[in-house]
């Protein structure tokens, strides 16, 4: 859910685009970013521990710890915090280390 | 190629944007790094009014000082920002390298200021690794800079400053604040700020913790328990709280390994929140040239911060020789600035902190 009144803030949220997550046709805004447009979305889900599988969300939403590695675009280990949403983008949950494509 | 570059200020929050100017005013030309597409470091989600004197912006939210500041900046003939730059590495021969665009660029400062800040601290408990279980902060990013509300039900851990802040903001963007729990048997933070949350009908719990966190998939809620005055939770106290957020501001942790890498000494200083480079007076580190400024030294306020920055740049223009006699000035006011911000009881942590960073220095 996106905060539409605020008391003290307005969000300029850009323009819509829609992407591509996990196969499904979400919805979002250019200045938001990914973590920021599925959490809207209600996915908390973002990926899997490496060793054990386990779910795994954001966790300082700034780009420092890691926690919500994602595959962008075929490109495994993507910080979804702090990368902004572009039209067509296709975003999936990463089991593992991820791949890198040469 | 390398690139040479007069003064170096690495991160672009308050503490940065500060040096970056104080530098520039006296003469100096300064590149500014930040790793984010937007400087202002975490200003730009702080909704609450500043405490402290004129100077120290007292009065004003956290954001509108950051595009204040942010605005000086980009106005400023000798200030050049560059954004989404990332440093890799301080190497020994003074070579700094730099990832902007998916390019690597090498850089050679003649002087650097390292004003990278912290990290926020996690919390050990069963299943504390569930999504929902967020920082404080990047809650605030969600819904101060995101605009999309954080949560529906929240707990928060933590009744310092920034628990009792961002508690009541997720109050209004709607967010239901179940209860802030806090370890220590009295509140931390001002009492203006839980004075707030008191009258909104948020209860905050001392001497209570998380036991475990529950879920499948993501978080659906905790139990908590009461501890005891040894911090041992007491059996028979636990209390299931369904919720879908668990916040977590349990404090931060100074983000210093470029310090470390370019070999400056750094010890572990408790009442400084972990590891942090011993700097002299003028926040200069072990290293001849690398000062530090802000949280990267010692968690504090953002109004200490900037107080640092801006004697960290002054600092350095009086070492280059720039406007060396104002510079001098600007550097023995922010000194007693910072004095005046560490006094009275709130700032007894940092005052042993920073006593201790004196002594380490004697030792040598």
């Amino acid at each position: 859910m996106r905060i539409e009144k605020h008391p003290i803030l307005q969000f300029d949220r850009g323009e819509k685009v829609t992407f591509l997550f996990n196969g499904q046709e979400m919805e979002g805004y250019t200045h938001e970013t990914i973590a920021a447009a599925l959490h809207a979305a209600g996915v908390r889900e973002l990926g899997h521990s490496q060793n054990l599988d386990r779910p795994r969300g954001l966790f300082c939403a700034i780009g420092n710890c890691s926690s919500c590695f994602m595959t962008v675009d075929g490109e495994p280990n993507v910080r979804v915090c702090v990368t902004k949403l572009k039209q067509g983008m296709v975003v999936e949950e990463q089991h593992g280390k991820g791949v890198v494509k040469g | 190629m390398i690139r040479d570059v007069e003064v170096l200020v690495i991160g672009g929050g308050p503490a940065g944007l500060c040096a970056a100017k104080a530098a520039a005013d006296s003469g100096a030309h300064v590149l500014l790094l930040e790793r984010d597409d937007t400087p202002g470091g975490q200003l730009v989600k702080q909704t609450h009014k500043f405490f402290g004197s004129e100077r120290q912006f007292a009065g004003t939210r956290g954001f509108q000082i950051g595009e204040m500041l942010v605005d000086e900046i980009n106005a400023h003939e000798n200030i050049e920002l560059m954004t989404d730059a990332t440093v890799l590495g301080m190497y020994e021969d003074g070579i700094v390298t730099v990832l902007k665009d998916e390019k690597h660029l090498k850089l050679r400062p003649v002087k650097t200021i390292i004003a990278t800040g912290a990290a926020e601290k996690f919390l050990t408990f069963p299943n504390n690794d569930l999504p929902g279980i967020y920082g404080a902060g990047a809650v605030q990013t969600l819904m101060n800079v995101g605009g999309v509300k954080p949560a529906d039900k929240v707990v928060m851990v933590g009744a310092g400053n920034i628990g009792l802040i961002v508690s009541y903001q997720m109050l209004q963007a709607g967010v239901e604040v179940e209860c802030v729990v806090e370890a220590l048997p009295n509140i931390g933070g001002f009492l203006v700020h839980a004075s707030k949350l008191r009258r909104a009908g948020v209860p905050i719990l001392t001497r209570w913790t998380v036991k475990e966190a529950y879920g499948n998939g993501k978080l659906e809620g905790v139990i908590l328990c009461q501890l005891d005055d040894k911090w041992q939770q007491i059996p028979g106290t636990e209390k299931d709280v369904p919720c879908d957020t668990l916040c977590l501001a349990v404090g931060l942790t100074p983000l210093a390994e470029l310090a470390w890498q370019a070999g400056a000494r750094c010890e572990y200083i408790r009442e400084l929140s972990g590891h942090v480079p011993i700097c002299d007076e003028n926040l200069m580190t072990t290293v001849e040239g690398l000062y530090c400024a802000g949280d990267v030294s010692g968690i504090e306020e953002a109004s200490s911060a900037m107080v640092e920055g801006r004697l960290a740049g002054y600092a350095v223009a009086v070492a280059l020789g720039y406007d060396v006699e104002n510079a001098q000035k600007e550097v023995d006011a922010a000194k007693a600035e910072l004095v005046e911000l560490r006094s009275g009881p709130m700032g007894g942590k940092i005052r042993a902190g920073i006593a201790k960073v004196e002594q380490k220095r004697g030792e040598a």
